[in-house]
């Protein structure tokens, strides 16, 4: 492994930009929708407050659980969310890439929800176990649509399974937002996501209502701080995926780092917009959503690309 | 497939009143429910056959913080009963005024809660700043927000300034027009529908069966109401539906109460349109109580509330039992949450607006010489009813 690889995963795209951004992002979240329901919201460093102070706490483990599988799921679940922001980054921000690395991608997504799966599920809390079946039902509804429209790209960029061609695909013919197959794929991508993040209204797994926090409920202490910590890199990488896949790209001069955060924004704000408008759905009411209504609208939108609208 | 036991409760997000309800679920799909309560028992009866009439009614009033006026109401009804004291029209007035105000806050309070419970932060937090104006009525009034201490045997202890009036109607404006808003918001969102329709459905057999009242009962069409059916204070002098609809749904539970809200708004309206115009004492003074039993009926935001009273011509009651409506509405789970998706069943479980503290009144106590089963409860209800009536007839 190089050193420049090691700057990858470590620094900047990977572990502490990610990190780092992912935090500030997570402030945006909390003070956006403390404005949407008239309250103040946290100051901008409560995240990082939030996150040390759990480093510094006890972990408690419950006695009768899979203590390896309980401590390893958050840990596996990070180093997999690192290597999906240095995996996207390195594409976004240097246009390296290798083939194939789209379906890597896939799999180290997949990554996150099962251990979010065998976390939930290593502890034998009723809630948890409830919790963890929910995730995996979620999965399986939001993974067909959310693969589907990831071969929009692929095809319109001439059927290329590489990041950095499906960017410079759009940097020569114009971003695949701009057509009707793009926006549809966009469009579906963007509820996938919500599904994937575990945000309202497909927040199922961890419905604080009904079963408090679920597969997350017995975290205490530096698991929970690094699961927490997951869920806010999420809101960095997954932006940056469809930016990539859909948006054009970055690019380094001009207006572009500008162009570039706009983007990022709007992306995120349209987020926090779904999730503040929205009841969180049944599970059964997902899972329709996803196979009957999301399904065939990305299905239609890759036959779309294929005839090359 | 095996059967899994959720538990909701003593302490759980969902309530957040100390209440246990067992869920057993196969897979997702609740197979059966059981319910205990008496985790907030907290002697109200007992400390109030300590007190004197006036008193009792300042306790009562603490027995539920957000219903906190529907008690001293009843409480007050069962009294006057005892020797039918009238009480003077502008008191009536101003008794209705502040009975369906306390309707108003107790139904956004639960619109909130309810949000809250389908994972809807925003309607949460909306819900609640709406009812903001409500409190504020309540200080203009009262010159509390919460516990306003305005009932007294025989009428009412604070006048209703007749220079506040203007004020008041204006924040009732304010509170009309977002109240419209939030029922159109109701009315339009396919989300919101597609999560409340059709769930937790309590047949209109159902709702007779378990003796289901208030809302609960009339979200399944039946139609009681006790400001209807026993007209007491103004309620004979207003002009108001009673709001019933069919379906018995969690979505029904919310427009009756939605509509609620609204003919509460026009009771008020036309409390205060008279306040302008009757004049006149706002208290009877009642020197004695002489030796008797009364009843006192109330329709609460939950439901009808019971106040029994026993005087034995002393300055303090004998006995007071208190029924409030959640202890009716709870049992109607078994009916409503049977066969039904857990997501479902645990937003059914809140959709009666369940009010523990004013539930509960009797606990079981397990430990110290033997442990009590529930059939000892009996027994010792009958023991009681039994030194009561020692002490009444003196045998």
């Amino acid at each position: 492994m190089s050193l420049l690889t090691l700057f990858y995963l470590l620094i900047f795209p990977g572990l502490l930009f990610t990190a780092v951004l992912g935090l500030s992002v997570g402030w945006v979240d909390r003070k956006l929708s403390a404005r949407f329901q008239f309250r103040v919201g946290p100051p901008f460093f409560q995240n990082f407050y939030d996150f040390i102070k759990l480093l510094g706490k006890e972990t408690l483990i419950v006695r009768d659980s899979v203590q390896s599988l309980f401590i390893a799921a958050p840990l596996i679940a990070f180093a997999a969310l690192v290597c999906i922001s240095a995996l996207i980054g390195v594409a976004l921000f240097f246009g390296a890439s290798f083939i194939g690395d789209l379906y890597v991608l896939m799999y180290l997504l997949m990554v996150y929800s099962v251990m979010v799966i065998l976390g939930g599920s290593a502890t034998g809390n009723v809630y948890s176990s409830i919790g963890a079946g929910r995730e995996m039902k979620l999965l399986l509804a939001d993974e067909l649509a959310f693969i589907l429209v990831c071969l929009v790209p692929i095809v319109k960029a001439g059927y290329e399974i590489r990041l950095s061609e499906i960017l410079s695909a759009q940097q020569l013919g114009g971003a695949f937002i701009a057509s009707p197959s793009g926006i549809l794929a966009f469009l579906i991508a963007l509820i996938c996501i919500q599904a994937k993040m575990a945000l309202p209204p497909f927040n199922i797994p961890e419905a604080e209502t009904e079963i408090v926090e679920g597969p997350f409920m017995e975290y205490s202490g530096p698991p929970l701080a690094f699961w927490k910590l997951n869920h806010f890199m999420m809101y960095v990488f997954y932006p940056f995926l469809l930016i990539l896949l859909f948006l054009g790209g970055f690019s380094a001069g001009g207006w572009g780092v500008l162009w570039f955060i706009l983007k990022y924004l709007l992306i995120v704000v349209v987020m926090i917009i779904i999730k503040n408008t929205n009841p969180r759905v049944r599970i059964d009411t997902a899972l329709h959503f996803f196979w009957n209504i999301a399904f065939p609208v990305s299905l239609v939108a890759l036959i779309l690309a294929v005839l090359g609208v | 497939m095996s059967t899994n036991q959720i538990p909701v409760g003593p302490f759980h997000p969902l309530l957040e009143e100390a209440e246990y309800f067992n869920i057993k679920v196969e897979g997702e799909t609740v197979v059966d429910i059981e319910m205990d309560i008496g985790w907030m028992h907290r002697g109200h009866e007992f400390i109030s056959e300590q007190k004197t009439f006036t008193q009792s009614i300042f306790l009562v009033e603490r027995i539920c913080g957000i219903c906190s006026t529907s008690h001293p109401i009843a409480c007050v009804h069962a009294v006057e009963d005892i020797d039918n004291i009238d009480i003077p029209l502008r008191a009536r007035y101003i008794r209705t005024l502040i009975g369906e105000l306390e309707r108003i806050h107790s139904h956004l309070l639960w619109l909130g809660l309810a949000g809250h419970f389908i994972g809807y932060d925003t309607l949460w937090m909306w819900a609640w700043k709406y009812r903001e104006p409500v409190l504020q009525m309540f200080e203009i009034i009262s010159g509390n927000r919460n516990h306003y201490g305005m009932m007294r045997v025989g009428g009412v202890a604070r006048d209703v300034d007749p220079d506040a009036l203007p004020a008041l109607l204006k924040i009732l404006d304010e509170i009309d027009a977002k109240m419209e808003m939030i029922a159109k918001a109701a009315n339009d969102d396919p989300v919101l529908k597609s999560r409340l329709k059709g769930v937790g459905v309590l047949s209109h057999r159902d709702a007779i069966d378990y003796c289901a009242v208030g809302p609960t009962a009339r979200a399944s069409g039946v139609k009681t109401d006790v400001r209807k059916d026993e007209p007491t204070d103004a309620y004979d002098l207003v002009d108001f539906e009673v709001i019933v609809t069919q379906a018995g749904d969690v979505y029904d539970k919310t427009v009756v109460r939605l509509l609620e809200i609204m003919e509460s708004s026009k009771i008020i309206r036309q409390c205060l349109e008279k306040l302008r115009s009757v004049s006149g004492p706002i208290v009877n003074n009642v020197k004695e109580i002489s030796p008797g039993e009364g009843i006192g009926r109330y329709e609460a935001p939950r439901g009808e509330v019971f106040h029994y009273m026993r005087s034995d011509g002393s300055n303090r009651p004998i006995r007071h039992k208190v029924r409030a409506p959640s202890f009716v509405n709870i049992p109607t789970f078994t009916a409503s949450c049977k066969g039904i998706p857990l997501a479902d069943a645990l937003i059914t479980l809140a959709s009666v607006d369940p009010c523990y503290c004013c539930t509960e009144r009797a606990i079981r106590v397990v430990g110290h010489a033997e442990q009590a089963e529930s059939i000892d409860l009996l027994r010792l209800s009958r023991e009681k009813t039994e030194r009561i009536r020692r002490t009444i007839h003196g045998a």
